[in-house]
Order: structure tokens, then C-alpha cells, then sequence
């Protein structure tokens, strides 16, 4: 079969093995040292590692510039771009620079608004939105031109990649949504991090019934809670987020000492019930700041060892 | 109407300062309405200016006056024969309106004493709410008659993202998803088949200043 891109992550999927993906996020400042620190604990763990792009509208390492240094440590990224910092000629270009280094999967966002960083008082690009992105990257890599028409010399075979929220309201609207993606050009979803099961089986069902997931790599989203504070946290104040006060009260009754440890039994079973589930092609696990216990999480889920597809 | 909002008055306090004979020009139309720079607010400012000056000890001789529209030409010319008077002038018009007034008199300084905000509507008295960004291609057939550029806070064509909080915006419990409420609104009407498709990328008109010349007029023509 002919790959799009030929990216690890593709290959993985398309072999019809159950992918896992991790994530990094850069550093707030210049040390390169630190990606190379994350990174070794991800390493033979995960098909692929997100590079996040200024995530929660903080200023970071570029993600490309990250998504660089992951190269070099043998790892393979998945280099995150927002709509929201770039326009759509900056866009273009990092793309055509990131392939030129290697650079083979994106995951084309909006991107968090600016008015939840360090810089509120920033000027939000959104020159298009992430629905446009992809149809952009898809554009430049299966008809060789830039947005404009013109045509490129040299193309970026990119793999494809898009978020999708299963729980943000209206619930009714998000599949069609994620048509809408799919129509614009994406290969793979990555969704927001899972607590509510009950909705997220509902969301899949609904994709399964309208055929979506026949064209589409669904990764579940999966954030191992460390604390009960971070569960409440992520309930009130994040935005999109939908935690059930069930998983709450569970991470409360595991009793001192032992919560982060229940966050992990947790996901471990979020995965092993993805790993049956029709129309989920894979997980995208999200330790924030917890690379460290990616390694544990990995053999814990059963997920170990990563498969190697030439 | 455009909807405009006075100054800080130390701001225009503070831009006045070197001039001793000022004119403060008022607008009749937008201006008036959002209730910032119609004659009622130029009494006012005025009086407040008069009597700053003299507790500063640097009096200013003040004229006043309200023209009933300072984008238009045939209502600024009523103005030629004060202008001269005075040794600058200040504007409470929107910025089109401070804008054509320094043209009309590009010898005398031209200082704004609003900022000029939105184009909104009037939700009640003294309440006024952004509705349009004039980007010069309408997609409100499309969204249901609500504005995703001006109320969507990305300014999202395809929305909604990820963010929408139980019918709010990411950036504020008080600020409603437009996209949720696009939705809502083609649902109740049957209409959702209009956002089903990707909405390409915008053509954006609004990166170099605008003209419109409506059909059956044409510029005149230079000498």
C-alpha cells in the first residue's frame, strides 16, 4: 500500500496495529537539554511524541525547533501548529522547513486563545482556522501547490493530523464536525483527554454509524490524573473539559499517597477498554509534565514492546 | 451606528495643554446615539475643560459646536469660517469623522477626544454590544444571522473549537459561543446543511483601506 507520508505513526496505523502516541511540551526558555531529557523517557515508548505549539497560549520553544531536536534523539515528532500565532504565509513556510528536516506528521489546531497566556494583550492571528489548515496541508502535499494555486517545488508529504472534542457541547454538532475534518483532508484525530466513558462510547458509536471511523484514525485521548486537586482542576477550569464527579470521588477514596497511583490504574483501564473498541485505531497519551512515567504507563496498559513496521 | 467612547479626560487634558484657543467639535449622528460625542457631551467636556484649565492656571479660550454629520463634507463646510479662530481643534466624532476633519484643515492640529470602538447595536440606554467587524464579505446567510468573525472570539469559519464551556466561551463564562449559538439557531430552523461543508479560507478585504463606489457613480475625474 502506498503511504502519504511514510511517517512511523502512519506506518504503524496502517499495518492496523493499535498505535500510542506521547506528548512534549517545550521548554519556557532556550535549553535544548530539557526536550533531550523528556524525550529519553519516551523513547521505544510511543510511535510518535506531539511537539506542542505555545500550548495554553504560554510562550515556548517553537514547536518545529523542538520537534528538531526529538529528530535528533531518534525519536519521531508530531509537530503541532495553532492557528492562532501564524498566518498563513508563516504557516506554508514552517511546514515546507519542518518536512525539509524530516519533520512528517502535524496536528493542525486553533489553537488555545490568547487571552489565557502570558501575552493577553497579543494580536490572535486566526488568518484561517484549523478546519482550513488542513485542507491547506492536504492541498500542498497531494496537489504540490500553496494555497494561492501556485505550485510547489518540492512537496511535503505530511501525515495529517486533527483534534476533536467529543465532549464540548452541543455534543449533537461534534461528529458532524469531525466530518467536517475528515472531509477537509485529515488522516488521524487525536482527541481531548477522556474521563467521561459513557459519552466518549456515544461519540464513537455516532462516527461508527456515519461510516466516519472507516476513514479516519481515531487516537482516545488519555491524561493519567495525578491528583485530586489536578481532577478538579481540570472539572471547573478548563474549558471543553468534561470530568464526572464519579472519577473524582474514585481518586479520593484511594487514600493518601495512592491517588496518583489510582490515576494511572485508571487510564491503564481506559486503554485496555480502547484497545476493544470499534472505531479506535489508538491512544494519545498526554502526561503533562510526567513524561518520567510514561515508561511505567506504557507497560502498565500492556502496550510494550512498540511494533516496528518496515 | 458606530459606537465610540470618551477619552480618560487627563488624556485630552493632557493633549490640549500647549493650545490656548481650541474648538471642540461634536457630531449629530452615531456619536450622539452611543451617547459620547453629540452636543449634550460636548457641553460637558467642554465646561469640564474650562474649568481645569483655570484651576491649572493656563485658562483656554473655548468655542463649541455640533455638526450634524463630520463624515460628510456638505455638513463640515458650516465649520470653515469658525475654524480659523482657533489654534487647534478637538474632534468627538468617531475616527472617519476626526479623520475628514483634519483633511478638510490639514494647518490646524486635530485631536480625538473618544475612542471610536465598534460597530454595535443599542441594547438599551448606555448599552451598546459589537455586532460587525465590516470585513466585506458576509457570511451571515451562511451562520444563521450571527456573526462568526465578530463573535467568535478565533473568528472561526468552521467552528465550533474545542473550547465552547456548556454553551460559553473559552475566554469568559459571559460570553456566549457563537458557534453554539449558530448551531442552536440553524437546528431550530432546520438549516443545518449550510455549515455542513469546510468554509475555505477568507479572502481578506479588510488589509488596505476600503472604497465603495455604488453602481451609477463613478469618482470624478482629475484635472
Amino acid at each position: 500500500m502506498e503511504l502519504k507520508s511514510g511517517s512511523n505513526l502512519e506506518k504503524v496505523l496502517t499495518a492496523g496495529h493499535f498505535a500510542f502516541t506521547g506528548e512534549l511540551g517545550p521548554p519556557r526558555g532556550a535549553n535544548g537539554e530539557e526536550v533531550k531529557e523528556k524525550a529519553a523517557h519516551l523513547k521505544g515508548m510511543v510511535d510518535a511524541v506531539n511537539i506542542t505549539d505555545n500550548q495554553t497560549a504560554m510562550v515556548r520553544m517553537s514547536s518545529w525547533a523542538a520537534s528538531l531536536i526529538l529528530l535528533q534523539e531518534g525519536l519521531e515528532p508530531n509537530f503541532q501548529m495553532v492557528c492562532r500565532d501564524r498566518n498563513r504565509l508563516a504557516m506554508q513556510a514552517d511546514i515546507l522547513g519542518a518536512y525539509a528536516h524530516g519533520i512528517k506528521n502535524m496536528l493542525c489546531l486553533s489553537g488555545d486563545h490568547q487571552q489565557f497566556g502570558d501575552h493577553p494583550q497579543s494580536l490572535g492571528v486566526f488568518d484561517i482556522d484549523s478546519m482550513q489548515l488542513i485542507a491547506m496541508v492536504k492541498k500542498m502535499r497531494d496537489e504540490g501547490q500553496f494555497l494561492s494555486g501556485a505550485e510547489l517545488h518540492g512537496v511535503p508529504k505530511m501525515f495529517i493530523g486533527a483534534a476533536a472534542n467529543p465532549f464540548a457541547e452541543p455534543f449533537e454538532w461534534r461528529v458532524h464536525r469531525l466530518a467536517k475534518k475528515i472531509n477537509a483532508g485529515v488522516d488521524f484525530i487525536q482527541t481531548q483527554c477522556i474521563y467521561n466513558m459513557e459519552k466518549f462510547r456515544e461519540w464513537v458509536k455516532r462516527a461508527n454509524d456515519m461510516g466516519l471511523t472507516e476513514k479516519v484514525h481515531i487516537l482516545a485521548g488519555v491524561t493519567p490524573m495525578k491528583s485530586v486537586g489536578m481532577a478538579r482542576y481540570m472539572q471547573k477550569k478548563v474549558p471543553g473539559m468534561d470530568v464526572p464527579e464519579d472519577v473524582i470521588k474514585r481518586l479520593q477514596g484511594a487514600g493518601k499517597g495512592k491517588v496518583a497511583d489510582e490515576g494511572i490504574k485508571f487510564a491503564c483501564e481506559q486503554i485496555e477498554e480502547f484497545k476493544e473498541m470499534k472505531g479506535v485505531d489508538g491512544v494519545h497519551l498526554m502526561a503533562i509534565e510526567w513524561e518520567h512515567k510514561v515508561p511505567e504507563i506504557a507497560e502498565r496498559a500492556g502496550v510494550l514492546p512498540r511494533p516496528e513496521v518496515d | 451606528m458606530i459606537v465610540a467612547k470618551r477619552k480618560p479626560f487627563e488624556e485630552i487634558k493632557n493633549m490640549l495643554k500647549d493650545y490656548k484657543k481650541v474648538l471642540n467639535v461634536g457630531c449629530g449622528t452615531c456619536v450622539a446615539v452611543c451617547l459620547a460625542g453629540g452636543e449634550k457631551e460636548v457641553d460637558v467636556l467642554t465646561a469640564e475643560l474650562d474649568m481645569a484649565r483655570k484651576l491649572d492656571n493656563n485658562p483656554v479660550e473655548l468655542g463649541k459646536t455640533t455638526v450634524e454629520r463630520q463624515c460628510d463634507r456638505e455638513y463640515l463646510e458650516a465649520l470653515d469660517s469658525m475654524v480659523e479662530d482657533y489654534d487647534a481643534l478637538l474632534s468627538m466624532a468617531c475616527g472617519a469623522g476626526i479623520q475628514f476633519l483634519a483633511e478638510r484643515y490639514p494647518d490646524k492640529p486635530v485631536f480625538p477626544a473618544v475612542d471610536t470602538s465598534f460597530i454595535g447595536v443599542n441594547q438599551d440606554v448606555g448599552w451598546y454590544e459589537e455586532r460587525c467587524r465590516s470585513c466585506s464579505s458576509c457570511v451571515l446567510g451562511m451562520t444563521g444571522g450571527i456573526c462568526p468573525v465578530t463573535m467568535c472570539a478565533k473568528g472561526l469559519y468552521n467552528g465550533p473549537c474545542g473550547g465552547t464551556n456548556n454553551g460559553s466561551c473559552e475566554i469568559h463564562q459571559d460570553q456566549p459561543c457563537a458557534w453554539y449559538m449558530i448551531y442552536e439557531r440553524l437546528s431550530k430552523q432546520g438549516r443545518l446543511d449550510s455549515i455542513m461543508e469546510v468554509v475555505p479560507p477568507q479572502d481578506w478585504q479588510n488589509q488596505t483601506p476600503r472604497t465603495v463606489i455604488q453602481p451609477g457613480y463613478k469618482k470624478p475625474e482629475k484635472d
